[in-house]
C-alpha cells in the first residue's frame, strides 16, 4: 500500500465516521420533524435533544476533518468537486448553519413561537443537509464531476437519477441509524414507550432504505452502468454484508438484545460506504481522475498522516471519554431527570 | 492524466461577489472565533476562584458564562464550517493548486477543533455531574485547544502572506511540500500572538462592557463587580502586550510586504524621512487630508529618520492594494488599540487611588464602549492583513483574480449568505439577551444574586457542585 492509498483510506475512514455519527444526528432531526404534537411528541423531542446535545458538535467535526483531508491530500479532486457540485454543496452548507444554530438556540429561546421556529428549522435542515450531501456523492459516484474549471452545468451533476437516489438513501440511512441509536438511549433512560416508538420507526426506516436499495439497482443500472457494474463485480461482498448486518440489527433490536444492535446497524452502513469506495478504486473521480493523479506531493501526504496519528492518539481517547460519560449518564441531560427538562434547566 | 488548470476569463462581478462573501463570512466568524478562544479562559478563572474561595457568586458567573460559550461556540462551529466549504466553492484554483501546502495548517487546526468540541461538551454538560475538580480540569483542554487552533489557522493566513515550504512545477501545481516550513512561515511568528491577544482583548472588553453597563445602571452587588473585574483585568493585561506585538508585526511587514506597508502608512514616494499620516486618503498619487507627523514613519520602521521606505512610486500599479481602505483601517486599529491601553491604565489608576470602580461613571461609560471598540479594532486589523495583501491571494505567487471560482453562482450565494447571516446574527443577539433577561428575573425573584448558594436563590441548586440530588 503506497502513501496515496493510505491517504485515501484515511479520507474514507473520515467519510464513514461522519456518515455514521453525523448521520445519526441528522436522522434524529428527521424524527424530530415527524414527531407531530402532544406530550409523546414533546418527550420524543426531549429524548432526541438529550441524546445528541453533548455529541453533535464533536460528530460534526468529522465533516471538517473530511474536507481538510480531501483538500490537502487530493487538492485537484477537491477543487473539481467544489466547482461541479457548487449548488448542492452550497445548500448543504446553508443546511449545516441552520441545523447547528437552531439546535443551539432551541433550549434557550423564549416563547412557543420561538420554540416552533427553531424546532422546524432544526428538523427541516436535518433532512435537507444529508440529502444534498448524498446528491453530491451521487454526482461523484456516477462520474459527473468534471475538471472543467467552470464546473460545467450547475444542475446536471446533482439533479440526476443517481444523485436523487443517493440523496434519498442518505436521508433514509440517517433516519435508520438514529432510530436504532434512540431505542438504546430510550431504554437506558428507562423510557419504555419511547423505545417502542423508535423501534417501530427503525423498522419503517429499514424497510424504506431496503426499498430504495432495490429501486436503486434499477436506477444505477440505467443511469450509472459503470458504477453499477463495479458495485456488483467487486463490491458485492460488502453489499451482501450490508443487507445481512442491517437485517440482523433489526432482529436483535426486536429481541431486546442487551448489546450488539448498534454495532450491527453501524456495520450495515459502513459496508455500503466501503462498497462504494471499493467500486470506485483506484479513481477519486470515476473515469476522470485517479487517486494518484489527484494526490498532493508525498511531503503533504506524510505530514497529513503524522497529524492523523497525533489525532488518533489524542482524539480517540477523548471521544471515548465523551461517549462513555454520555452513555454512563454522567453528563447533564442524560440523567434521571426527564430529558425534556433539559430546556428548562439550561436557563 | 494531468488536469487542465488553465485560466479562462473571469467575470469581474463574480470576483467581487466572491471576495465580498469571503470577507463577510470571515468577518462574522472571526468575532465568534475570538469568543471561542477567549471565553473558556474567563470561565475557568471564574470557576477556579469559585472553588478556591468557596465563592458561589464566582461559580454562578462561571456557569452562566459557560452557557453563553455554548451558544457562541455552536454558532462559531457552523460559521467555521461555511468557511471550509467556501475555500473550495469560492477559491477552487487556490485549493486545487496549493491545497497540498496550504491545507496542512488546517489539518492541524482540525485536530485542535476536535479536542475543543469534545471537551467543551464535557465541561458544559458536566456541571453538577462531575466532581468539582474533574469538571474544572475538563475545561482546561478547551482553553488550550483554542490557543492551538489559533496558532494553526493563523499560520495558514501567515502562509498566504509569506508563502513558504513548497516547490512549484511547470504546470503551476505544488510538487514538493515541507510541512514545518509551511506552518512556521515568516508571518506566523507575529500574526499568531497578535491574533491570540486580539481574542482575549475582544472577549475581555466585550464582557467587561456588559457589566460596566450593569454598574452604570446601579447594580453594585458582588456578582456585577466580579463579572466586571475578571474580564476587565484580562483585557487590560492583554492591551499593552498587543501594542508591543503589533509594533513588531508592523516592522516585519515593512521588511516583507512593502506594498502593504506603503498602503498602511500612505507612503507615495520612496525615500527616507517618511511621516506618519493620521487620517487622510489617497487621491491619484497624492495624499489628501490627514495630519502628518514628520519623520515618525521612518523612525518607527527603522529607529532613525534616515530609514528609507518603499512608496507607491516603486510599486507597479497592478501590485498595489487599495491604499485608502488599508490606511484608514490601520489608523482605526492603532487608535482604538491605544485607547484600550489607556482605559486599562485608567482602571489601574483608580485601583491605586483606592477609588471604587463602580462609582467612576466616566470610566464605566468608556468601558461600556470598549467591547464594541475592540471588535472594530479586530475587524480593522483583519482588513489591514487581508486587503493589504491584495491583489494577491498567495503573496507574489497567485493573484486573487486567478483563484476565483468560475462556477457562475456566487452572486446568488452571496445574496443568500447576507440574508442568512443577518438572521443568524440577530438571532444570536436576541438569544443572548433572552438568557441574560431570564437570569436577571431569576435574580430579582431570589432577592439578590449574592445569596446564591444560600438556599433561597433558584440557581442555588445549580451552582454548588456535588452528586446529583443534593441541594
Amino acid at each position: 500500500m503506497n502513501l496515496v492509498d493510505i491517504a485515501a483510506v484515511v479520507l474514507w475512514l473520515g467519510v464513514t465516521t461522519y456518515a455514521v455519527f453525523g448521520g445519526a444526528d441528522f436522522g434524529a432531526g428527521l424524527w424530530d420533524l415527524v414527531s407531530g404534537r402532544g406530550s409523546e411528541a414533546d418527550r420524543s423531542r426531549g429524548l432526541i435533544a438529550a441524546a445528541i446535545g453533548p455529541v453533535w458538535e464533536a460528530n460534526h467535526t468529522w465533516l471538517i476533518f473530511d474536507l481538510v483531508v480531501l483538500w490537502t491530500a487530493f487538492p485537484v479532486a477537491f477543487a473539481a468537486i467544489m466547482s461541479s457540485l457548487f449548488v448542492p454543496l452550497s445548500l448543504a452548507a446553508v443546511g449545516i448553519v441552520l441545523r447547528g444554530a437552531a439546535f443551539a438556540f432551541r433550549p434557550v429561546v423564549g416563547g412557543p413561537t420561538g420554540r416552533r421556529i427553531t424546532t422546524a428549522t432544526f428538523a427541516a435542515s436535518s433532512v435537507m443537509t444529508p440529502f444534498f450531501l448524498g446528491a453530491a456523492g451521487g454526482g461523484i459516484a456516477s462520474g459527473r464531476v468534471t475538471l472543467d474549471p467552470t464546473g460545467g452545468d450547475l444542475f446536471g451533476p446533482w439533479l440526476n437519477p443517481t444523485s436523487v437516489l443517493v440523496g434519498l438513501m442518505a436521508v433514509a440511512t440517517c433516519a435508520y441509524l438514529a432510530a436504532v441509536f434512540l431505542v438504546a438511549d430510550a431504554r437506558r433512560l428507562g423510557q419504555a414507550d419511547l423505545a417502542a416508538l423508535f423501534l417501530r420507526r427503525a423498522r419503517v426506516a429499514a424497510v424504506v432504505t431496503g426499498g430504495l436499495a432495490v429501486v436503486g439497482i434499477a436506477v444505477l443500472a440505467a443511469d450509472a452502468p459503470v458504477l453499477a457494474g463495479e458495485l456488483i463485480g467487486r463490491g458485492w461482498p460488502l453489499i451482501v454484508a450490508s443487507v445481512l448486518l442491517g437485517g440482523a440489527a433489526l432482529v436483535a433490536i426486536g429481541q431486546r438484545a442487551p448489546f450488539g444492535t448498534r454495532p450491527l446497524a453501524i456495520g450495515a452502513v459502513v459496508a455500503i460506504i466501503w462498497g462504494w469506495g471499493v467500486a470506485q478504486y483506484p479513481d477519486i473521480l470515476p473515469r476522470t481522475l485517479s487517486l494518484t493523479a489527484a494526490a498532493a506531493p508525498s511531503g503533504a501526504l506524510s505530514s497529513l498522516l503524522v497529524v492523523f496519528v497525533a489525532a488518533a492518539v489524542l482524539i480517540a481517547p477523548s471521544l471515548g471519554l465523551l461517549f462513555w460519560l454520555t452513555q454512563d449518564n454522567r453528563l447533564r441531560g442524560h440523567g434521571s431527570e426527564a430529558a425534556a427538562d433539559t430546556a428548562a434547566r439550561v436557563d | 492524466m494531468i488536469p487542465d488548470l488553465g485560466l479562462l476569463a473571469i467575470d469581474p462581478a463574480e470576483l467581487v461577489a466572491a471576495r465580498s462573501q469571503m470577507a463577510f463570512t470571515l468577518g462574522f466568524h472571526i468575532i465568534l472565533a475570538c469568543l471561542g478562544v477567549g471565553l473558556p479562559s474567563l470561565v475557568l478563572v471564574a470557576n477556579a476562584i469559585g472553588l478556591r474561595r468557596h465563592d458561589p457568586v464566582a461559580l454562578l458567573l462561571a456557569r452562566r458564562w459557560s452557557l453563553v460559550m455554548a451558544v457562541t461556540f455552536a454558532v462559531g462551529a457552523v460559521t467555521g464550517t461555511v468557511l471550509s466549504f467556501e475555500m473550495g466553492l469560492l477559491w477552487p484554483v487556490l485549493m486545487g493548486r496549493f491545497g497540498g501546502a496550504f491545507g496542512i495548517p488546517f489539518a492541524v487546526e482540525g485536530l485542535f477543533f476536535f479536542l475543543e468540541a469534545i471537551f467543551i461538551a464535557i465541561y458544559i454538560y458536566g456541571w453538577e455531574r462531575l466532581s468539582p475538580r474533574a469538571h474544572l480540569v475538563s475545561g482546561i483542554p478547551v482553553a488550550l485547544s483554542g490557543v492551538g487552533g489559533t496558532f494553526s489557522v493563523v499560520a495558514a493566513n501567515g502562509w498566504m502572506n509569506q508563502p513558504a515550504g513548497f516547490a512549484l512545477g511547470a504546470d503551476g501545481r505544488v510538487t514538493a511540500v515541507d510541512a514545518l516550513a509551511v506552518l512556521f512561515n515568516r508571518a506566523t511568528w507575529y500574526e499568531v500572538p497578535h491574533m491570540l491577544l486580539a481574542a482575549y482583548l475582544v472577549t475581555g472588553f466585550l464582557f467587561a462592557s456588559v457589566y460596566a453597563v450593569g454598574l452604570l445602571h446601579g447594580s453594585r452587588d458582588r456578582y456585577v463587580r466580579l463579572g466586571f473585574a475578571i474580564p476587565f483585568v484580562a483585557a487590560a493585561i492583554a492591551a499593552p502586550a498587543q501594542v508591543v506585538v503589533g509594533d513588531i508585526a508592523a516592522r516585519a511587514i515593512f521588511e516583507d510586504q512593502p506594498a502593504k506597508f506603503a498602503a498602511m502608512e500612505l507612503i507615495t514616494r520612496s525615500g527616507p524621512n517618511q511621516p506618519v499620516t493620521i487620517g487622510g486618503v489617497l487621491v491619484g498619487d497624492d495624499v489628501v487630508g490627514g495630519l502628518a507627523i514628520p519623520n515618525l514613519g521612518s523612525i518607527l520602521a527603522g529607529f532613525s529618520p534616515d530609514t528609507p521606505i518603499t512608496g507607491f512610486d516603486a510599486i507597479p500599479l497592478d501590485q498595489r492594494p487599495p491604499a485608502t481602505m488599508v490606511h484608514l483601517a490601520w489608523d482605526a486599529m492603532v487608535g482604538i488599540g491605544t485607547a484600550l491601553v489607556a482605559l486599562g491604565l485608567w482602571g489601574l489608576l483608580l485601583r491605586l487611588r483606592r477609588r471604587d470602580h463602580a462609582t467612576a461613571r466616566w470610566f464605566l461609560r468608556a468601558t461600556a464602549l470598549a467591547g464594541i471598540g475592540a471588535v472594530i479594532a479586530l475587524e480593522a486589523g483583519w482588513i489591514v492583513t487581508e486587503v493589504g495583501r491584495q491583489p494577491w491571494v498567495v503573496y507574489l505567487v497567485l493573484r486573487t483574480t486567478d483563484a476565483v471560482s468560475q462556477s457562475g453562482g456566487i452572486r446568488i450565494t452571496f445574496s443568500v449568505v447576507i440574508g442568512l447571516y443577518a438572521v443568524l446574527g440577530i438571532a444570536t443577539l436576541v438569544i443572548l439577551r433572552t438568557m441574560t433577561r431570564r437570569w436577571a428575573a431569576a435574580d430579582l425573584a431570589a432577592g439578590g444574586r449574592d445569596t446564591a448558594g444560600g438556599g433561597a436563590h433558584p440557581d442555588a441548586a445549580h451552582v454548588p457542585y456535588g452528586p446529583p440530588g443534593t441541594p
